[in-house]
């Protein structure tokens, strides 16, 4: 029986993927990107050889991840940065709950996190009477409209300034504009007072250095760089295997990030942060609470044949050239990571039998691969999981229908017989293919059957030999 | 047991299967990395410090940077005033540092210092920094709470003007690295960042807007022979 995950994602991804309009709209939206990111991608002396280095760093560092963490914790507590270690989302929601309420928070402000996403905070704090605001534009759009992050780099990339206009004039009370920067300078006004009033400023992280216990975040916007002065208290949520062996190693992973996610050369902010304000400094916050969020990341970690999926940097590289992603769109999923690398580590973080359908969502192109920064096998990885799930099941009927299949074309005659029947019964097949009245509209619904060939190889050899 | 050990001991118990290695899928030796450093396949950088200074100056101009070259502390001085009294300057907002000092002086206009208590930078038109180098490579400003007056200063104002020497430019971002090393040792400041560019978003339609959240401009005013 289908999961009621895979019933929805089945029922959302045929709705959008028959929406011309929002097909042409993500196309048309990923052109520019892939222009960009060629064009960077030229300027590096070695595209492949920074790949493989990358892909061995972080081998390196997610196979002793415990020696790592334990390096980076141990750096970064000294620096006085408070350390927590989340098993579950849970842990990390409730510690970060405890924390708001012990500072008497009111308004909590974030700067992009997709782990928050993966715990559901938002709604978690807001539950308890807080006042949440998203700073990045896009997630703030998205929060706006009550919707998830339709990309894990692009959040809105699905809507357009006209949507956008239309939904500030209706939240915000702003007059409706065509101009993507005035409706940037919409938000713009609005979060600078949010900065300096909110009590607590949530981030997460893309790296952590173990070398000299820091955080790096990567960022466009300059969001995070303020979540992370102004407010008295920061917290950093990020996932254990976001860790990186040498402050040296970010001289190649910022620029890959930069052009494998957005085209760019390298982001405009890519901020190293090591401990609360110092005695020296003469700003940032008071106190700096780091959380470390395992929520099932070990599970994957003790599958070594798909162990690298923890190499991900979230990039989205992956999604943006999927056929799958491009068509039935970034919210069809219904997981906190869309395209590809979501699928295969969905499984993995939710459980298997409830999202087993993802990996069938891949036309196994390979293109996931090809563009990974960090060489994660993606596209076996989801053939490793449909081998996991068909393991799973009885497999009764599908076992059956082999048997027949084997039985009658390991005999001739039986073969060419069903054969000729079969092809009698199509030509009056062809009048209700895809109706109603036809018993095969599940497939015929979206595709055409081929029709069997008027003659067979066989035949024809035969005639041949005449 | 604590929830620090709890994780260790998943991981370690994880970890008793060994993962192939990266790449494993590929042609033997086909795309190994051929040298020792990061330098042999991230975009190239010319040696000579002038075409360094060139290769900045070009990065700039893509990422909509401003950059300027001048003579001498007096002539930064004056391109300060010159770019106030364009944009209408009311309130300067900078940190204590020599190489400001001689820039500033005669601004004529009141200074914000950021090290004086309750020094907002939010009012100011401008925020003026030194910083700790130039990386040729990315167009990238390198600076610290240490180098730049704290964390806000640099990102808080919509303008953002670095005075830089140019014995402050370096190739690229491992030398970027090499030289945080250098100067803080073991000791780093808590904040440190690479600026590239002004502020800028692509959310809306993935066309560019710069100013989202940070400064608008961002200029940097380089002093030669210094």
């Amino acid at each position: 029986m289908p999961s009621i995950f895979a019933k929805q994602f089945k029922e959302r991804s045929t709705k959008l993927s028959a929406d011309l309009q929002h097909r042409f709209w993500i196309q048309k939206s990923l052109k520019g990107y892939e222009k960009n990111r060629e064009e960077k991608r030229n300027r590096f002396q070695n595209w492949e050889a920074a790949r493989q280095s990358a892909a061995e760093t972080k081998w390196e560092a997610v196979n002793h991840l415990d020696q790592y963490l334990i390096e980076f914790t141990d750096k970064i507590g000294a620096r006085g940065t408070k350390l927590f270690w989340a098993s579950t989302a849970r842990e990390a929601r409730e510690y970060i709950l405890n924390l708001a309420q012990e500072k008497n928070a009111r308004t909590i402000i974030k700067s992009k996190t997709m782990t928050s996403e993966e715990i559901h905070l938002n709604e978690a704090l807001a539950g308890a009477g807080y006042e949440v605001i998203e700073s990045d534009l896009g997630e703030f759009i998205v929060q706006l409209r009550r919707e998830v992050p339709y990309h894990l780099v692009f959040p809105a990339m699905h809507l357009t300034r006209g949507e956008i206009s239309h939904l500030f004039h209706e939240k915000l009370g702003s007059a409706e504009t065509d101009s993507p920067e005035e409706l940037t300078m919409i938000v713009r006004r609005k979060m600078r007072a949010q900065y300096c009033k909110a009590d607590i400023g949530i981030s997460g992280a893309n790296f952590a250095i173990a070398e000299t216990g820091m955080i790096s975040i990567t960022e466009n916007e300059g969001n995070a760089r303020l979540t992370t002065a102004l407010p008295k208290v920061h917290v950093a949520l990020l996932g254990i295997e976001k860790v990186l062996p040498k402050l040296n190693d970010l001289a190649l992973f910022l620029p890959m990030l930069a052009t494998a996610g957005a085209g760019q050369q390298i982001t405009a902010y890519n901020s190293f942060i090591g401990g609360p304000r110092q005695s020296d400094e003469v700003d940032g916050p008071e106190e700096f609470h780091i959380v470390l969020l395992d929520n099932r990341r070990t599970e994957l970690l003790a599958d070594p044949e798909q162990r690298d999926a923890l190499h991900c940097i979230r990039c989205g590289a992956c999604l943006n050239v999927c056929p799958i992603f491009r068509n039935v769109g970034g919210q069809s999923y219904g997981t906190t990571y869309q395209g590809p690398i979501g699928s295969v580590i969905t499984p993995h973080l939710r459980g298997l039998q409830d999202w087993k359908h993802l990996s069938s969502a891949s036309s196994l192109c390979g293109a996931c691969t090809e563009v990974c920064p960090v060489k994660i096998d993606l596209h076996h990885h989801l053939l490793h999981n449909r081998r996991n799930a068909a393991a799973l099941e009885s497999g009764r009927w599908e076992r059956r229908a082999f048997r027949v299949f084997a039985f009658l074309v390991n005999r001739q005659a039986l073969f060419s017989g069903v054969t000729m029947i079969c092809r009698f019964f199509q030509s009056f097949h062809r009048l209700i293919s895809g109706t109603k009245a036809d018993p095969l509209r599940a497939w015929t619904a979206t595709r055409e059957v081929p029709m069997i060939a008027p003659q067979s190889f066989r035949e024809y050899w035969k005639s041949r030999q005449k | 047991m604590s929830q620090r050990e709890e994780i260790i001991g998943r991981i370690r118990e994880a970890l008793r299967l060994v993962a192939q290695s990266p790449g494993h899928r590929d042609a033997p030796d086909k795309n190994r990395p051929i040298g020792a450093s990061p330098r042999d396949w991230l975009p190239s950088v010319p040696s000579d410090s002038e075409s360094q200074i060139e290769a900045f100056a070009r990065c700039s101009a893509d990422l909509k940077t401003r950059f300027i070259q001048v003579n001498s502390l007096a002539e930064a001085s004056a391109q300060v005033n010159k770019i106030g009294r364009a944009e209408g300057w009311n309130l300067v907002a900078s940190h204590r540092a020599p190489i400001l000092e001689e820039a500033l002086s005669n601004i004529g206009l009141p200074v914000l210092y950021i090290e004086n208590t309750n020094a907002d930078p939010e009012r100011a038109d401008v925020g003026i920094t030194g910083c700790d180098a130039l990386v040729a490579q990315t167009g990238s400003i390198l600076l610290t709470a240490r180098s730049a007056g704290g964390r806000a200063l640099s990102v808080l104002p919509p303008h953002h003007l670095v005075i830089a020497r140019e014995s402050q430019v370096i190739a690229d971002l491992p030398a970027a690295f090499e030289l945080l090393r250098e100067i803080y040792g073991d000791n780093f400041p808590s904040f440190m960042t690479l600026i590239t560019g002004p502020s800028r978003t692509g959310d809306i339609e993935r066309i560019v807007v710069l100013g989202a959240h940070g400064p608008k401009t961002l200029t940097v005013i380089l002093v030669k022979n210094h």
